[in-house]
Protein backbone atom coordinates (compact mmCIF):
# COMPACT_ATOMS: atom_id res chain seq x y z
CA UNK A 1 0.00 0.00 0.00
CA UNK A 2 1.45 3.22 -0.89
CA UNK A 3 1.55 6.35 1.08
CA UNK A 4 2.15 10.30 -0.10
CA UNK A 5 3.97 11.42 2.55
CA UNK A 6 3.18 15.28 2.81
CA UNK A 7 6.33 17.00 4.05
CA UNK A 8 8.93 14.40 2.50
CA UNK A 9 6.70 14.91 -1.10
CA UNK A 10 7.83 10.96 -2.16
CA UNK A 11 5.22 8.22 -2.04
CA UNK A 12 6.39 5.06 -0.19
CA UNK A 13 4.60 1.70 0.71
CA UNK A 14 3.49 2.09 4.18
CA UNK A 15 4.44 -1.52 4.97
CA UNK A 16 7.89 -0.80 4.19
CA UNK A 17 8.16 1.87 6.77
CA UNK A 18 6.35 -0.08 9.90
CA UNK A 19 8.36 -2.89 9.35
CA UNK A 20 11.42 -0.33 9.66
CA UNK A 21 10.14 1.07 12.69
CA UNK A 22 9.20 -2.39 14.07
CA UNK A 23 12.47 -3.40 13.15
CA UNK A 24 14.61 -0.63 15.23
CA UNK A 25 12.30 -0.78 18.05
CA UNK A 26 13.38 -4.33 18.47
CA UNK A 27 16.85 -3.21 18.45
CA UNK A 28 15.80 0.23 20.66
CA UNK A 29 14.45 -2.58 23.85
CA UNK A 30 17.35 -4.96 23.48
CA UNK A 31 20.42 -2.67 23.41
CA UNK A 32 18.97 0.48 25.04
CA UNK A 33 19.87 2.66 22.07
CA UNK A 34 17.53 4.77 20.20
CA UNK A 35 18.20 3.10 16.81
CA UNK A 36 18.49 6.40 15.28
CA UNK A 37 22.22 5.63 13.82
CA UNK A 38 20.12 2.56 11.99
CA UNK A 39 17.15 4.36 11.21
CA UNK A 40 18.55 7.38 9.29
CA UNK A 41 20.76 5.77 7.21
CA UNK A 42 17.96 3.06 6.00
CA UNK A 43 15.48 5.76 5.30
CA UNK A 44 17.99 7.60 3.21
CA UNK A 45 18.41 4.18 1.61
CA UNK A 46 14.45 3.88 0.58
CA UNK A 47 14.52 7.42 -1.00
CA UNK A 48 13.60 10.06 2.02
CA UNK A 49 15.31 13.10 1.90
CA UNK A 50 18.09 13.50 4.28
CA UNK A 51 16.72 16.17 6.32
CA UNK A 52 13.62 14.63 6.66
CA UNK A 53 15.07 11.33 7.62
CA UNK A 54 17.26 13.26 10.48
CA UNK A 55 14.17 14.97 11.95
CA UNK A 56 11.66 12.11 11.74
CA UNK A 57 14.12 9.52 12.87
CA UNK A 58 14.81 11.55 16.29
CA UNK A 59 10.69 12.26 16.74
CA UNK A 60 10.40 8.16 16.31
CA UNK A 61 12.83 7.64 18.51
CA UNK A 62 11.12 9.41 21.35
CA UNK A 63 8.13 7.38 20.82
CA UNK A 64 10.33 3.84 20.89
CA UNK A 65 12.45 4.74 24.12
CA UNK A 66 9.44 5.91 26.22
CA UNK A 67 7.50 2.43 25.32
CA UNK A 68 11.22 1.28 26.39
CA UNK A 69 11.67 2.94 29.61
CA UNK A 70 8.11 2.03 30.98
CA UNK A 71 8.97 -1.57 30.59
CA UNK A 72 11.91 -0.73 32.47
CA UNK A 73 10.59 1.44 34.90
CA UNK A 74 8.66 -1.49 35.99
CA UNK A 75 11.32 -3.95 36.54
CA UNK A 76 13.03 -0.97 38.25
CA UNK A 77 16.02 -0.30 36.25
CA UNK A 78 16.82 2.83 35.32
CA UNK A 79 18.97 4.52 37.51
CA UNK A 80 16.44 8.18 37.54
CA UNK A 81 19.60 10.07 39.52
CA UNK A 82 22.39 9.20 37.35
CA UNK A 83 19.74 10.06 34.03
CA UNK A 84 18.86 13.03 36.09
CA UNK A 85 22.92 14.20 35.96
CA UNK A 86 23.64 12.92 32.71
CA UNK A 87 20.43 14.81 31.45
CA UNK A 88 21.52 17.79 32.61
CA UNK A 89 24.93 17.48 30.64
CA UNK A 90 23.51 16.12 27.88
CA UNK A 91 20.82 19.28 26.84
CA UNK A 92 23.41 21.38 27.64
CA UNK A 93 25.81 19.39 24.83
CA UNK A 94 22.62 19.56 22.38
CA UNK A 95 22.45 22.93 22.27
CA UNK A 96 25.76 23.46 21.75
CA UNK A 97 25.79 20.87 19.35
CA UNK A 98 23.24 22.75 16.93
CA UNK A 99 24.96 25.90 17.25
CA UNK A 100 28.23 23.71 15.81
CA UNK A 101 26.00 21.63 13.26
CA UNK A 102 24.70 25.50 11.89
CA UNK A 103 27.96 26.85 12.26
CA UNK A 104 29.90 24.00 9.90
CA UNK A 105 26.90 23.93 7.60
CA UNK A 106 27.73 27.60 6.94
CA UNK A 107 30.93 26.92 5.72
CA UNK A 108 29.95 23.89 3.76
CA UNK A 109 30.77 20.31 3.69
CA UNK A 110 28.18 19.23 6.94
CA UNK A 111 27.29 15.81 5.32
CA UNK A 112 31.20 14.59 4.73
CA UNK A 113 31.23 15.64 8.77
CA UNK A 114 28.26 13.48 9.80
CA UNK A 115 29.56 10.64 7.69
CA UNK A 116 33.08 11.04 9.30
CA UNK A 117 31.92 11.43 12.60
CA UNK A 118 29.40 8.05 12.00
CA UNK A 119 32.45 6.30 10.84
CA UNK A 120 34.96 6.65 13.60
CA UNK A 121 32.61 6.89 16.71
CA UNK A 122 30.87 4.01 15.36
CA UNK A 123 34.32 2.26 14.79
CA UNK A 124 35.76 2.93 17.79
CA UNK A 125 32.84 1.69 19.71
CA UNK A 126 31.99 -1.24 17.84
CA UNK A 127 35.97 -2.26 17.67
CA UNK A 128 36.24 -1.77 21.81
CA UNK A 129 32.75 -3.31 22.58
CA UNK A 130 33.50 -6.69 20.44
CA UNK A 131 36.74 -7.06 21.64
CA UNK A 132 35.78 -6.34 25.42
CA UNK A 133 32.68 -8.54 24.86
CA UNK A 134 34.41 -11.39 23.96
CA UNK A 135 37.24 -11.22 26.34
CA UNK A 136 33.76 -11.38 28.81
CA UNK A 137 32.43 -14.19 27.62
CA UNK A 138 35.41 -16.22 27.07
CA UNK A 139 35.88 -15.78 31.26
CA UNK A 140 32.17 -16.87 31.98
CA UNK A 141 33.15 -19.91 29.64
CA UNK A 142 36.54 -20.56 32.14
CA UNK A 143 34.06 -19.99 35.04
CA UNK A 144 36.47 -17.56 36.31
CA UNK A 145 34.72 -14.97 38.29
CA UNK A 146 33.82 -11.74 36.24
CA UNK A 147 36.35 -9.40 37.44
CA UNK A 148 34.78 -5.91 37.42
CA UNK A 149 36.98 -2.62 38.07
CA UNK A 150 35.63 -1.06 41.01
CA UNK A 151 37.78 2.52 40.70
CA UNK A 152 38.09 4.25 37.96
CA UNK A 153 38.82 8.29 37.73
CA UNK A 154 35.01 8.81 38.63
CA UNK A 155 36.14 7.13 42.09
CA UNK A 156 38.64 9.84 43.10
CA UNK A 157 37.79 13.00 41.93
CA UNK A 158 35.04 15.42 43.85
CA UNK A 159 31.57 16.17 44.40
CA UNK A 160 30.68 12.35 44.89
CA UNK A 161 27.41 11.23 45.12
CA UNK A 162 25.30 7.78 45.86
CA UNK A 163 23.59 6.14 42.69
CA UNK A 164 21.43 3.69 44.84
CA UNK A 165 20.40 1.69 41.88
CA UNK A 166 23.57 1.44 40.04
CA UNK A 167 25.39 0.51 43.33
CA UNK A 168 27.83 3.23 43.16
CA UNK A 169 29.55 6.11 45.09
CA UNK A 170 31.23 7.88 42.68
CA UNK A 171 31.81 11.80 41.56
CA UNK A 172 28.75 13.69 39.48
CA UNK A 173 31.47 14.94 37.12
CA UNK A 174 32.39 12.19 34.65
CA UNK A 175 28.66 11.32 34.18
CA UNK A 176 27.89 15.40 33.43
CA UNK A 177 30.87 15.60 30.96
CA UNK A 178 29.66 12.13 29.18
CA UNK A 179 26.03 13.81 28.96
CA UNK A 180 27.30 16.89 27.19
CA UNK A 181 29.76 15.39 25.02
CA UNK A 182 27.09 12.96 23.67
CA UNK A 183 24.76 16.11 23.36
CA UNK A 184 26.82 17.44 21.02
CA UNK A 185 27.60 14.49 18.85
CA UNK A 186 23.83 13.45 18.95
CA UNK A 187 23.17 17.04 17.76
CA UNK A 188 25.50 17.12 14.85
CA UNK A 189 24.65 13.17 14.15
CA UNK A 190 21.23 13.35 14.52
CA UNK A 191 20.86 10.34 16.71
CA UNK A 192 19.83 10.09 20.38
CA UNK A 193 23.09 8.85 21.23
CA UNK A 194 22.55 5.99 22.90
CA UNK A 195 25.45 3.91 21.04
CA UNK A 196 28.21 6.36 22.85
CA UNK A 197 25.85 6.43 25.85
CA UNK A 198 25.70 2.58 26.74
CA UNK A 199 29.37 2.16 26.11
CA UNK A 200 30.32 5.28 27.90
CA UNK A 201 28.02 4.49 31.49
CA UNK A 202 29.66 0.81 31.17
CA UNK A 203 33.52 1.20 30.85
CA UNK A 204 33.83 5.07 31.74
CA UNK A 205 31.27 5.02 34.61
CA UNK A 206 31.39 1.47 35.56
CA UNK A 207 27.67 0.92 35.65
CA UNK A 208 25.92 -2.62 36.11
CA UNK A 209 24.77 -3.62 32.32
CA UNK A 210 21.34 -4.22 33.40
CA UNK A 211 21.04 -0.82 34.66
CA UNK A 212 22.54 1.10 31.41
CA UNK A 213 19.97 0.10 28.99
CA UNK A 214 17.02 1.78 31.04
CA UNK A 215 19.19 4.85 31.90
CA UNK A 216 20.49 5.41 28.62
CA UNK A 217 16.81 5.09 27.36
CA UNK A 218 15.58 7.87 29.97
CA UNK A 219 18.33 10.41 29.13
CA UNK A 220 17.33 9.44 25.34
CA UNK A 221 13.66 10.36 25.50
CA UNK A 222 14.42 14.06 26.50
CA UNK A 223 17.09 14.81 24.22
CA UNK A 224 15.49 12.87 21.41
CA UNK A 225 12.68 15.51 22.08
CA UNK A 226 14.55 18.32 22.25
CA UNK A 227 16.15 17.80 18.99
CA UNK A 228 12.60 16.77 17.24
CA UNK A 229 11.38 20.47 18.22
CA UNK A 230 14.22 22.52 16.79
CA UNK A 231 14.18 20.49 13.76
CA UNK A 232 10.93 21.33 13.31
CA UNK A 233 11.02 24.86 14.84
CA UNK A 234 13.67 25.75 12.72
CA UNK A 235 13.93 23.40 9.61
CA UNK A 236 10.08 22.11 9.24
CA UNK A 237 11.49 19.16 8.40
CA UNK A 238 9.38 16.39 10.90
CA UNK A 239 6.86 14.90 8.72
CA UNK A 240 4.49 13.50 10.57
CA UNK A 241 3.14 11.26 8.02
CA UNK A 242 6.32 9.20 7.76
CA UNK A 243 6.63 9.20 12.13
CA UNK A 244 3.35 8.14 13.04
CA UNK A 245 4.20 4.97 10.58
CA UNK A 246 7.21 4.25 11.96
CA UNK A 247 6.23 5.18 15.70
CA UNK A 248 3.34 2.66 15.25
CA UNK A 249 6.55 0.15 13.98
CA UNK A 250 8.76 1.23 16.84
CA UNK A 251 6.68 1.18 20.35
CA UNK A 252 5.63 -2.33 19.47
CA UNK A 253 9.07 -3.63 18.34
CA UNK A 254 10.15 -1.95 21.79
CA UNK A 255 8.41 -3.84 23.72
CA UNK A 256 8.99 -6.99 21.79
CA UNK A 257 13.11 -6.39 21.99
CA UNK A 258 12.77 -5.60 26.06
CA UNK A 259 11.69 -8.78 26.45
CA UNK A 260 13.84 -10.80 24.05
CA UNK A 261 16.60 -8.61 25.75
CA UNK A 262 15.57 -10.17 29.43
CA UNK A 263 16.18 -13.81 27.91
CA UNK A 264 19.67 -13.12 26.65
CA UNK A 265 22.54 -12.93 28.43
CA UNK A 266 24.46 -9.45 28.81
CA UNK A 267 27.57 -10.23 27.32
CA UNK A 268 26.01 -11.66 24.56
CA UNK A 269 23.78 -8.65 24.20
CA UNK A 270 26.92 -6.68 24.28
CA UNK A 271 28.49 -8.52 20.90
CA UNK A 272 25.55 -8.47 19.14
CA UNK A 273 25.63 -4.75 19.46
CA UNK A 274 29.04 -4.34 18.85
CA UNK A 275 28.79 -6.47 15.50
CA UNK A 276 25.52 -4.24 14.19
CA UNK A 277 27.36 -1.07 15.01
CA UNK A 278 30.71 -1.88 13.18
CA UNK A 279 28.47 -3.04 10.21
CA UNK A 280 26.66 0.29 9.71
CA UNK A 281 30.79 1.58 9.98
CA UNK A 282 31.94 -0.10 7.62
CA UNK A 283 28.67 0.14 5.40
CA UNK A 284 29.19 3.99 5.80
CA UNK A 285 33.26 3.87 4.98
CA UNK A 286 32.49 2.25 2.18
CA UNK A 287 30.35 4.93 0.82
CA UNK A 288 32.93 7.52 1.17
CA UNK A 289 36.04 5.22 -0.44
CA UNK A 290 34.28 3.53 -3.06
CA UNK A 291 33.65 5.81 -6.45
CA UNK A 292 29.92 6.65 -6.56
CA UNK A 293 28.24 5.66 -9.81
CA UNK A 294 26.47 8.84 -9.97
CA UNK A 295 29.27 11.37 -9.19
CA UNK A 296 27.12 14.93 -8.78
CA UNK A 297 24.14 15.06 -6.50
CA UNK A 298 21.14 17.75 -6.47
CA UNK A 299 20.92 19.94 -3.25
CA UNK A 300 18.13 22.38 -2.13
CA UNK A 301 19.44 25.83 -1.38
CA UNK B 1 3.07 2.95 -47.45
CA UNK B 2 3.88 4.94 -44.52
CA UNK B 3 7.22 5.51 -46.05
CA UNK B 4 5.57 5.85 -49.34
CA UNK B 5 3.09 8.40 -47.88
CA UNK B 6 5.83 10.39 -46.48
CA UNK B 7 8.01 10.50 -49.68
CA UNK B 8 4.58 12.00 -51.50
CA UNK B 9 4.19 14.34 -48.34
CA UNK B 10 8.24 15.41 -48.70
CA UNK B 11 7.93 15.36 -52.39
CA UNK B 12 4.51 17.63 -52.80
CA UNK B 13 5.78 20.40 -50.24
CA UNK B 14 8.66 20.82 -52.07
CA UNK B 15 7.29 21.18 -55.27
CA UNK B 16 4.59 23.60 -53.95
CA UNK B 17 5.42 26.95 -52.46
CA UNK B 18 4.28 26.60 -49.18
CA UNK B 19 1.38 28.36 -48.95
CA UNK B 20 0.34 30.36 -46.18
CA UNK B 21 -2.30 28.93 -45.07
CA UNK B 22 -3.38 29.75 -41.12
CA UNK B 23 -3.75 26.95 -39.31
CA UNK B 24 -4.60 27.42 -35.24
CA UNK B 25 -4.99 24.82 -32.38
CA UNK B 26 -7.73 24.15 -30.53
CA UNK B 27 -7.25 22.08 -27.60
CA UNK B 28 -8.13 21.00 -23.90
CA UNK B 29 -6.32 18.94 -21.00
CA UNK B 30 -8.06 16.01 -19.07
CA UNK B 31 -7.93 18.16 -15.67
CA UNK B 32 -7.00 21.60 -14.71
CA UNK B 33 -6.57 20.35 -11.04
CA UNK B 34 -4.36 17.17 -9.86
CA UNK B 35 -4.99 16.56 -5.78
CA UNK B 36 -2.64 15.21 -4.22
CA UNK B 37 -3.87 13.05 -0.86
CA UNK B 38 -2.43 10.69 1.21
CA UNK B 39 -2.77 7.84 -1.45
CA UNK B 40 -1.41 10.00 -4.04
CA UNK B 41 1.06 7.44 -6.61
CA UNK B 42 1.47 10.05 -9.80
CA UNK B 43 -1.29 11.22 -12.06
CA UNK B 44 -1.68 11.75 -16.02
CA UNK B 45 -2.73 14.31 -17.73
CA UNK B 46 -4.29 13.69 -21.15
CA UNK B 47 -3.57 16.99 -23.88
CA UNK B 48 -5.97 16.37 -26.99
CA UNK B 49 -7.18 19.16 -29.14
CA UNK B 50 -7.59 19.27 -33.51
CA UNK B 51 -5.56 22.04 -35.66
CA UNK B 52 -8.56 24.86 -36.66
CA UNK B 53 -8.56 25.34 -40.39
CA UNK B 54 -10.24 28.38 -42.76
CA UNK B 55 -8.88 26.19 -46.00
CA UNK B 56 -8.09 22.95 -46.89
CA UNK B 57 -4.83 21.59 -45.01
CA UNK B 58 -1.43 22.96 -46.53
CA UNK B 59 1.38 20.61 -47.89
CA UNK B 60 4.32 19.57 -45.62
CA UNK B 61 3.92 17.03 -42.50
CA UNK B 62 2.21 18.13 -39.61
CA UNK B 63 3.93 17.77 -36.42
CA UNK B 64 2.85 18.00 -32.89
CA UNK B 65 4.85 18.77 -30.10
CA UNK B 66 3.52 19.11 -26.45
CA UNK B 67 5.65 20.46 -23.14
CA UNK B 68 4.53 20.08 -19.76
CA UNK B 69 6.66 21.61 -17.18
CA UNK B 70 6.43 22.03 -13.27
CA UNK B 71 7.27 25.29 -11.73
CA UNK B 72 11.05 26.42 -11.88
CA UNK B 73 13.40 26.40 -8.40
CA UNK B 74 16.76 27.05 -7.94
CA UNK B 75 18.84 24.16 -7.48
CA UNK B 76 22.44 23.27 -6.54
CA UNK B 77 24.61 20.87 -8.42
CA UNK B 78 27.46 19.17 -6.81
CA UNK B 79 29.99 16.81 -7.68
CA UNK B 80 32.13 14.80 -5.55
CA UNK B 81 35.69 14.36 -5.48
CA UNK B 82 38.58 12.01 -4.22
CA UNK B 83 40.60 13.64 -1.79
CA UNK B 84 42.57 11.99 0.61
CA UNK B 85 41.22 8.53 -0.53
CA UNK B 86 37.38 9.60 0.16
CA UNK B 87 35.37 11.09 -1.78
CA UNK B 88 33.78 14.65 -0.45
CA UNK B 89 31.42 17.05 -2.14
CA UNK B 90 33.98 19.42 -4.50
CA UNK B 91 32.81 21.49 -6.76
CA UNK B 92 29.21 23.03 -7.06
CA UNK B 93 26.81 25.25 -9.35
CA UNK B 94 23.90 26.88 -8.49
CA UNK B 95 21.61 26.64 -11.16
CA UNK B 96 18.81 29.40 -10.76
CA UNK B 97 16.06 28.30 -13.17
CA UNK B 98 15.63 24.91 -13.36
CA UNK B 99 12.19 23.07 -13.93
CA UNK B 100 10.58 20.93 -11.56
CA UNK B 101 9.28 18.68 -13.97
CA UNK B 102 9.65 18.56 -17.90
CA UNK B 103 7.92 16.17 -20.51
CA UNK B 104 8.53 16.87 -24.16
CA UNK B 105 5.56 14.48 -26.53
CA UNK B 106 6.13 14.58 -29.90
CA UNK B 107 4.09 12.82 -33.07
CA UNK B 108 7.46 11.90 -34.60
CA UNK B 109 11.46 11.91 -34.39
CA UNK B 110 11.94 14.70 -32.47
CA UNK B 111 14.58 16.27 -35.10
CA UNK B 112 11.77 15.82 -37.94
CA UNK B 113 9.43 17.22 -36.12
CA UNK B 114 11.08 20.23 -34.97
CA UNK B 115 13.76 22.56 -36.75
CA UNK B 116 16.85 22.96 -34.38
CA UNK B 117 16.27 26.68 -34.90
CA UNK B 118 12.36 26.58 -33.85
CA UNK B 119 14.04 24.52 -30.78
CA UNK B 120 16.46 27.41 -29.54
CA UNK B 121 14.01 30.09 -30.04
CA UNK B 122 11.13 28.93 -28.48
CA UNK B 123 12.77 26.89 -25.69
CA UNK B 124 11.23 23.70 -26.32
CA UNK B 125 13.68 20.54 -25.67
CA UNK B 126 15.02 20.00 -22.04
CA UNK B 127 18.75 20.71 -22.73
CA UNK B 128 17.38 24.38 -24.08
CA UNK B 129 15.21 24.77 -21.01
CA UNK B 130 18.55 24.07 -18.42
CA UNK B 131 21.35 25.97 -18.69
CA UNK B 132 24.05 27.10 -15.83
CA UNK B 133 25.19 30.65 -15.87
CA UNK B 134 29.01 30.87 -16.64
CA UNK B 135 30.26 30.71 -12.61
CA UNK B 136 33.87 31.11 -11.54
CA UNK B 137 32.97 27.95 -9.76
CA UNK B 138 33.74 25.59 -12.48
CA UNK B 139 34.98 25.47 -16.26
CA UNK B 140 32.43 22.97 -17.16
CA UNK B 141 29.34 24.40 -16.45
CA UNK B 142 27.42 21.88 -19.63
CA UNK B 143 28.85 18.98 -16.97
CA UNK B 144 26.61 20.15 -14.44
CA UNK B 145 23.76 20.98 -16.36
CA UNK B 146 24.06 17.58 -18.43
CA UNK B 147 23.83 15.95 -14.99
CA UNK B 148 21.02 17.63 -13.63
CA UNK B 149 19.32 16.67 -16.91
CA UNK B 150 20.65 13.25 -16.54
CA UNK B 151 19.48 12.74 -12.32
CA UNK B 152 15.93 14.38 -12.97
CA UNK B 153 15.71 11.66 -15.92
CA UNK B 154 16.13 9.36 -13.38
CA UNK B 155 13.62 10.06 -11.14
CA UNK B 156 11.09 10.29 -13.88
CA UNK B 157 10.91 13.80 -13.65
CA UNK B 158 12.47 14.95 -16.92
CA UNK B 159 11.44 12.82 -20.16
CA UNK B 160 11.11 13.05 -24.08
CA UNK B 161 8.88 10.88 -25.45
CA UNK B 162 8.75 10.90 -29.28
CA UNK B 163 6.27 9.48 -31.55
CA UNK B 164 3.75 9.41 -27.97
CA UNK B 165 1.39 12.05 -29.32
CA UNK B 166 -1.73 10.53 -31.67
CA UNK B 167 -2.17 11.90 -34.83
CA UNK B 168 -5.30 10.99 -36.51
CA UNK B 169 -6.81 12.47 -39.87
CA UNK B 170 -3.96 14.94 -39.92
CA UNK B 171 -6.36 17.19 -37.98
CA UNK B 172 -7.10 15.31 -34.12
CA UNK B 173 -4.51 14.77 -31.63
CA UNK B 174 -4.25 13.36 -27.96
CA UNK B 175 -1.22 12.68 -26.01
CA UNK B 176 -0.73 11.05 -22.47
CA UNK B 177 1.57 12.78 -20.21
CA UNK B 178 2.45 11.09 -16.82
CA UNK B 179 3.25 12.69 -13.36
CA UNK B 180 5.27 11.06 -11.20
CA UNK B 181 4.51 10.66 -7.15
CA UNK B 182 7.79 13.01 -6.14
CA UNK B 183 6.53 16.15 -8.49
CA UNK B 184 6.39 19.41 -6.73
CA UNK B 185 3.27 21.07 -5.77
CA UNK B 186 2.38 24.45 -8.32
CA UNK B 187 1.30 25.86 -11.13
CA UNK B 188 2.43 23.60 -14.43
CA UNK B 189 2.09 24.75 -18.06
CA UNK B 190 1.18 22.75 -21.13
CA UNK B 191 2.60 24.32 -24.55
CA UNK B 192 1.21 22.96 -27.59
CA UNK B 193 3.18 23.65 -30.67
CA UNK B 194 1.83 22.60 -34.21
CA UNK B 195 4.56 22.44 -37.02
CA UNK B 196 4.62 22.17 -40.87
CA UNK B 197 7.96 20.73 -41.98
CA UNK B 198 9.46 21.43 -38.60
CA UNK B 199 8.46 24.91 -38.65
CA UNK B 200 6.17 26.24 -35.51
CA UNK B 201 2.92 27.79 -37.07
CA UNK B 202 0.20 27.93 -34.22
CA UNK B 203 0.99 27.28 -30.35
CA UNK B 204 -1.37 27.46 -26.86
CA UNK B 205 -0.88 27.35 -23.42
CA UNK B 206 -2.81 25.99 -20.53
CA UNK B 207 -2.13 25.42 -17.19
CA UNK B 208 -2.64 22.86 -14.80
CA UNK B 209 -2.60 23.60 -10.78
CA UNK B 210 -1.00 20.93 -8.80
CA UNK B 211 -1.74 20.83 -5.34
CA UNK B 212 -1.54 18.79 -2.09
CA UNK B 213 -5.65 18.52 -0.57
CA UNK B 214 -7.04 17.48 2.72
CA UNK B 215 -4.74 15.87 5.85
CA UNK B 216 -1.72 16.26 3.20
CA UNK B 217 -2.45 19.84 2.74
CA UNK B 218 -3.09 20.57 6.42
CA UNK B 219 -0.13 18.88 7.99
CA UNK B 220 2.21 20.91 5.22
CA UNK B 221 0.30 23.83 6.65
CA UNK B 222 0.78 23.47 9.79
CA UNK B 223 4.55 22.44 9.43
CA UNK B 224 5.52 25.55 7.95
CA UNK B 225 2.85 28.62 9.79
CA UNK B 226 2.83 26.86 13.45
CA UNK B 227 6.14 24.94 13.73
CA UNK B 228 6.41 24.89 17.62
CA UNK B 229 3.11 23.88 17.49
CA UNK B 230 3.61 21.31 14.99
CA UNK B 231 6.78 20.05 16.82
CA UNK B 232 5.17 20.07 20.01
CA UNK B 233 1.82 18.00 18.40
CA UNK B 234 4.93 15.63 16.75
CA UNK B 235 6.26 14.87 20.10
CA UNK B 236 2.99 14.37 21.79
CA UNK B 237 1.85 11.63 19.67
CA UNK B 238 5.11 9.91 20.03
CA UNK B 239 4.86 10.07 23.74
CA UNK B 240 1.11 9.20 23.77
CA UNK B 241 2.01 6.19 21.53
CA UNK B 242 4.99 5.20 23.32
CA UNK B 243 3.35 5.14 26.76
CA UNK B 244 -0.12 3.52 24.87
CA UNK B 245 2.07 0.23 23.25
CA UNK B 246 3.90 -0.21 26.68
CA UNK B 247 -0.11 -0.38 28.58
CA UNK B 248 -1.06 -2.54 25.88
CA UNK B 249 1.70 -5.12 26.58
CA UNK B 250 1.15 -5.18 30.13
CA UNK B 251 -2.01 -5.87 29.69
CA UNK B 252 -1.30 -8.59 27.34
CA UNK B 253 1.45 -9.97 29.16
CA UNK B 254 -0.74 -10.21 32.20
CA UNK B 255 -3.37 -12.69 31.03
Amino acid sequence: MQIYLPIAEVSVNAFLLLGLGGLVGVLSGMFGVGGGFLLTPLLFFIGIPPAIAVATGTNQVVASSISGVLAHLRRGTVDLKMGTVLLSGGLVGAFAGVRLFAYLQSLGQVDLLVTLSYVVFLGIIGGLMLIESVRALMRSRSNAVPKRRKHGIAHVLPFKSRFRTSGLYISVIPPVIVGFFVGVLSAIMGVGGGFIMVPAMIYILHMPTKVVIGTSLFQIIFVAAFTTLMHAWENHTVDLGLAVLLIVGGVVGAQVGTRIGMRIKAEQTRILLALLVLGVCLNLAFGLLVEPSEIYSLGNE
Amino acid sequence: MRVLAFLFLLLAGTSTATAQVEEGIVAGLSQNRVSIDARFVGSEILVFGAVKRDAPAPEGPLGVVIVVQGPNEPVIVRRKERRFGIFVNAENVTVQEAPTFYAVATSGPFDEVLTVEDNAARLVSIDESVWVMDTDATDNEQAFADALIRIRENDGLYSRQESSVRVSQNTLFDAAIQLPANVTEGLYQARIFLTREGRIIADQVSYVSVQKVGLERWIYNLAHDLPLVYGLLSLAIAIAAGWIASAAFRMFSRT
